[in-house]
């Protein structure tokens, strides 16, 4: 399993030599960064823990990272790891209380999608250094493109495969290690959890960090990667909620599912698009949204558990 | 008193009207069905639709318009617990939560395909009211007063109809209920129905105020689900004061200082609220 998967990474580090037409090559590094964010999703989501926030982590490590360039002039080599802290930072401001004081399931959900709605708006309310509902675009740098992070598609093929390696290794670690036990205990059972000696709130807000701090580097390298920024497509309820449905789809139980979903919701929106052009601009959301309650009724532990569960 | 501050304060309290109808459904159904519904909003937007449509397009009087749009989005909450909701009840309440999510960008996208991304206004509207400097739209004086009206409505059904009884008692004890002989998949239907003819009187209220669009359940549907759960999930009574209070909360926040941060200030009171006291502000 595992060699096959290390076959398969060194595959797709010698597409972008292949030749491969550059349509292919943005597909595969938008699905990677989706499946980036996804997997961190499904890092805590896979135990209860459903944020349906997540862009709140995406949009304050996107715009960190490119005001940081813009305002101020750091690289974004720096300044995507500050912005990944600052989403750390955020998970934890925010984590902490809510497992202190037992905020769980619904409540928990809500809160995290209002922690979302927050940043959005604080983005666009904030519009004479980060553009507002308008956008932004990072400072083109031509004469230095290394430097600003600004390369082909072909450099960020290779920057999205590394970070989704990285991602799956952090899924893998997390997995093998006694806090995955711990958690899966305090999702059956947070009382009796703690009564064994678990410390359920430090356990559930490593999680948490690791996660949001996953999902904010997939989400702020792929601003870098189309080079734009925008409140509604970085923050708030709509890209919460996709990345939510890219790890069900997928299945979040495994550590391929996210990543499996992302491919499925970008093929499928690709797809949708081709097919049908402008005409039915909002024929994608409408499929996307009969599949996910189609996978929730049927296949709730989406594809990837679905067909591990056949064999 | 500055005039503009009484106007925001009274602004505030028509707000919390409007927004008290979205908050009670949403409640009704959480308190029954123990589901939330998270494309309530996009009930509401289906209901502006089907008003904007049968007035301008069809020529229906106004009137039957309203009285069009609630039996239909009531019809639809049924759907939707029929089909999306009623198998999953066995299932992890977060999973009904995401399937409701799911619903909420089928309803988004067929709005789209129906209708275009176009804002579509109504074009209605009733002359502003003055009192001592203070301007009060007409429009949200009306719909304020439907608002209290449709809660009223909403009260004494519960209170003094049999079925009213039925889902209140099962809002209380789910397990006991079936017991004494009610049967509770019928009490759902009943809640579902009620809470979408209720996203369907929010709808007439909103759509003589806002253009109607395909995304116009972003902009309210976050802060309903926030009210409802400072006021404490399914209690109606907590919801309804919440309401008032956010919409204060908004409509001085923008006073003082602009839209968007008036929301952030309401999101971030939320998120104390919910610290502070996480069954919700009106918890016994």
């Amino acid at each position: 399993m595992n060699l096959a998967l290390a076959a398969f990474v060194l595959l797709l580090a010698a597409v972008p030599l292949l030749g491969t037409p550059d349509y292919f090559l943005h597909l595969g590094v938008t699905s990677m960064l989706m499946a980036v964010s996804g997997t961190g999703w499904a890092m805590m989501g896979r135990f209860g823990l459903v944020s349906l926030g997540h862009g709140a982590f995406i949009g304050t490590a996107a715009y960190v990272m490119a005001m940081l360039w813009n305002e101020v002039g750091v690289t974004p080599w720096l300044g995507l790891p500050i912005g990944v802290a600052a989403a750390m930072l955020l998970a934890f401001l925010l984590g902490y209380p809510c497992f202190r004081l037992r905020v769980v399931g619904h409540y928990f959900a809500l809160v995290t999608l209002a922690a979302g709605e927050i940043v959005r708006l604080l983005i666009v309310a904030l519009r004479e250094h980060t553009g507002g509902s308008l956008g932004m675009t990072p400072r083109l740098a031509p004469d230095a493109p290394f430097l600003a992070m600004q390369f082909s598609k072909t450099g960020f093929w290779w920057m999205a495969l590394l970070v989704w390696v990285f991602a799956l290794l952090v899924w893998w670690w997390l997995d093998r290690s006694m806090a995955s036990r711990a958690l899966a205990a305090i999702n059956e059972d947070q009382d009796a959890a703690a009564s064994i000696g678990i410390h359920v709130t430090r356990e559930k807000l490593r999680v948490t960090i690791i996660s949001a701090g996953i999902a904010a580097l997939g989400g702020a390298l792929g601003a870098q990667y189309r080079l734009y920024l925008n409140p509604e497509s970085l923050a708030g309820i709509g890209i919460s909620l996709q990345i939510v449905f890219g790890a069900i789809a997928g299945g979040m139980y495994s550590m391929l599912g996210p990543s499996v979903g992302a491919v499925f919701t970008i093929g499928l929106e690709e797809l949708l698009r081709v097919g049908f052009g402008t005409v039915f601009i909002g024929a994608a959301p409408f499929a996307y949204g009969i599949l996910l309650v189609l996978f929730i009724l049927f296949l709730p532990r989406g594809i990837v558990g679905f067909l591990l569960r056949k064999r | 008193m500055d005039p503009f501050l009484l106007e925001a304060l009274v602004n505030g309290i028509l707000l919390g009207g409007v927004f008290a109808l979205p908050v009670l459904g949403c409640n009704l159904v959480f308190g029954v069905v123990d589901v939330v519904w998270l494309c309530y909003a996009e009930l509401v937007m289906v209901g502006m639709y089907a008003v904007w449509f049968l007035h301008t397009q069809q020529a229906w009087p106004l009137y039957l318009a309203f009285a069009a749009a609630l039996p239909l989005v009531g019809l639809l909450g049924v759907l939707l617990h029929l089909i999306v909701v009623k198998p999953l009840l066995g299932a992890p309440p977060i999973n009904q939560l995401l399937a409701t999510g799911g619903v909420l960008f089928v309803l988004q996208g067929g709005a789209m395909l129906v209708f275009g991304t176009d804002f579509r206004s109504l074009g209605v509207e009733l002359p502003p009211m003055e009192w001592h400097d203070v301007f009060v739209s007409g429009t949200k004086l009306a719909a304020f007063c439907a608002a209290l009206a449709g809660a009223a409505a909403l009260w004494a059904f519960l209170k003094f109809t049999y079925i009213g009884i039925a889902i209140r008692a099962i809002a209380r004890d789910r397990e006991v209920m079936p017991l004494m002989g009610v049967d509770p998949r019928r009490v759902y239907v009943v809640a579902s129905a009620v809470g979408g003819a209720l996203a369907g009187l929010a709808a007439c209220l909103l759509v003589v105020q806002l253009d109607v669009h395909p995304f116009i359940g972003l902009s309210f549907g976050p802060i309903t689900f926030m009210i409802c759960v400072m006021g404490g999930l399914g209690n109606m009574l907590g919801g309804f004061l919440a309401a008032f209070l956010m919409g204060l909360i908004v409509s001085t926040g923008s006073f003082w200082w602009n839209t968007e941060m008036s929301y952030v200030i309401a999101f971030a009171f939320f998120i104390a609220v919910i610290f502070g006291r996480p069954r919700g502000l009106f918890a016994r």
